[in-house]
């Protein structure tokens, strides 16, 4: 059913029946721009956005926001993760934090981070760090804790030291689980950017959704959020390409499951 | 007509079941005879001395292993059979330097065994070989953890592979190979360093019934071609007799030796050798041990 030049037509054909009708029923109905814009004026805005330029600045802003972040957060994240998984020690005394943290809700903190830091781009750095934080850490703590215990037991005959274990079999072992939360919290950086840029900001594509909400241009917010989910997945499929060279030996990369969400709410 | 499991002697050298084996043992011999090893003269390579385990402790203390004595010699092979739970596996595991056993001592070369050695292979019930390396990468995993140096290894590496007929595969992942195919990965593995002890553990208890004969046939041709000591622990009574050159008997609760038998049938020995009225005496005398321990009840 999937797959074949035929199917694929199908659903450019499905995808065009979609836009037909919703231009249709706005157009019959005449619904107020401001509640349901069509699509034609979806895709002008979108138009007139990228011809002046304005949305291009605005979507490097938030892309190098998510991009900072995402790096700040996943380096923290994989660093503090290998502590606790190594250390029963660590583990303990974090434990509090990471149980209490785990289940806020990080967005929640985005007009206090703003207090903080500003309303310039630290701030939404330091936002998407946050939320990107936690789905790699679960993720890299319950990575390096599956080894089997067959091999940890090979490798002990071996005599090999506590580092040659974590080097050679509980990193790599691991692997499939970090790269399953670098996807999340890569997508998770992008949404702490723009809350953060929601709560306050002077650049970026959260601030102009919220500059357009102002002035009721919801055919702007619209082809924002068409950008915006346009890069999350342009993101996602940097990291899925990565995974796919590295996890070439992963039985579970021939199928193509569905990551589960780790790392509580974003 | 047999002693009760508590009371069965577990020294079997001392105790008096031991001359009665003897002499079936000899009668055996003279219908089997043809090239008798010497392994009395060889020294030992292991030597297990009133070995016992025990988990837990207090009341709640379950016995693995009680009093556990017996020697490995040279170059000898010797097969441990036994049910599940009669603590071959707890018994692999204290040689293999993994477990610390609660009474007793295991010498191995001399030296008591109180961690694990660079000396020693162990091959598993799964062939347990990391995806992330190939066939080449996963043979060469024990020079990378003991640091034998790559460049020097890997001409060996690939001499012992072409042994176990996978020349060609040195490049392939361990998916892309059978179960008989990753289980001689994993023999070849346990080669690469040369040790002193081949400690194998059910290896082909995962296997089809074919593919668990071609590889009987395909360890003693390499067991021929390299004598290694070998243990090698098995429920597999005809398993056990077609590789051994002793075949140690166990029962469980706790874990204890019930017997202790030599093969002496000429090597290379084929798989016909199975069907042969002498092979089934040694099987049925291991079936009458196992018995003996209620562990066929």
């Amino acid at each position: 059913m999937s797959g074949g030049p035929r199917s694929f037509v199908l659903r450019l054909v499905l995808i065009l029946g979609v836009l037909a009708v919703w231009e249709a029923v706005v157009r019959l109905f005449s619904i107020p721009a401001f509640i349901l814009p069509a699509p034609t004026s979806i895709f002008l805005a979108l138009y007139r956005g990228f011809a002046s330029a304005l949305y291009i600045d605005h979507m490097w802003i938030t892309l190098a926001e998510t991009l900072m972040g995402f790096v700040l957060g996943s380096t923290l994240a994989f660093a503090l993760g290998i502590a606790v998984a190594l250390s029963r020690r660590v583990e303990y005394f974090l434990y509090p934090f990471i149980v209490m943290f785990q289940a806020m809700p990080k967005v929640a903190l985005a007009p206090l981070i703003i207090i903080w830091f500003g309303l310039g781009l630290t701030s939404k750095v330091v936002s998407a760090a946050l939320v990107a934080f936690f789905p790699l850490m679960v993720n890299t703590i319950v990575g390096l804790r599956s080894s089997e215990e067959d091999r940890v037991n090979l490798m002990r005959s071996l005599a090999a030291t506590r580092g040659q274990i974590f080097w050679m079999l509980q990193l790599p072992n691991a692997l499939p689980y970090i790269f399953a939360g670098l996807e999340i919290a890569m997508i998770f950086a992008l949404i702490g950017a723009i809350v953060a840029e929601f709560v306050g900001a002077q650049s970026g594509l959260g601030m102009l959704m919220q500059s357009m909400n102002f002035t009721m241009d919801v055919a702007g917010q619209f082809s924002v959020l068409l950008i915006l989910s346009v890069v999350g997945l342009l993101l996602n499929t940097i990291v899925t390409e990565v995974r796919r060279r590295v996890l070439f030996w992963d039985p579970s990369q021939k199928l193509d499951v569905v990551t589960p969400r780790k790392g509580g709410m974003p | 007509m047999f002693l009760p499991a508590n009371r069965f002697p577990a020294r079997i050298k001392s105790g008096p079941g031991f001359r009665r084996n003897m002499r079936r043992e000899d009668a055996l011999n003279e219908t089997v005879r043809a090239v008798a090893p010497t392994p009395d003269i060889a020294r030992d390579v292991i030597a297990v001395r009133r070995l016992s385990k025990s988990y837990g402790s207090g009341a709640d203390a379950v016995d693995a292993l009680r009093d556990i004595d017996f020697t490995v010699s040279d170059g000898e092979f010797m097969s441990i059979v036994g049910p599940s739970g009669c603590g071959k596996s707890t018994l692999l595991k204290i040689l293999a330097g993994l477990m610390p056993a609660s009474d007793g001592t295991a010498l191995l070369n001399d030296v008591p065994i109180t961690g694990p050695r660079k000396d020693i292979g162990v091959v598993f019930q799964s062939p347990v070989l990391f995806p992330w390396r190939n066939v080449l990468g996963n043979v060469l995993l024990p020079v990378d953890v003991q640091r034998l140096g790559r460049e020097r290894m890997t001409a060996r590496a690939l001499e012992l592979i072409a042994l176990v007929g996978l020349s060609g595969f040195e490049r392939r992942y361990p998916w892309e190979l059978s179960g008989g195919m990753q289980q001689r990965v994993a023999l070849v593995r346990a080669l690469i360093h040369d040790p002193a002890l081949l400690l194998m553990d059910e290896p082909f208890g995962a296997l089809d019934a074919l593919t668990r004969e071609a590889m009987n046939a395909e360890l003693q041709r390499i067991w021929l071609e390299r004598r290694k000591t070998v243990l090698f622990v098995t429920h597999s009574t005809s398993e056990a007799v077609f590789l051994a050159d002793r075949v140690l008997v166990m029962t469980p609760r706790p874990g204890r030796i019930a017997d202790l038998l030599r093969i002496d049938f000429p090597r290379p020995r084929s798989i016909d050798i199975m069907t042969t009225e002498a092979f089934g005496a040694h099987v049925r005398r291991i079936r009458a041990g196992l018995n003996a321990g209620g562990a066929l009840e």
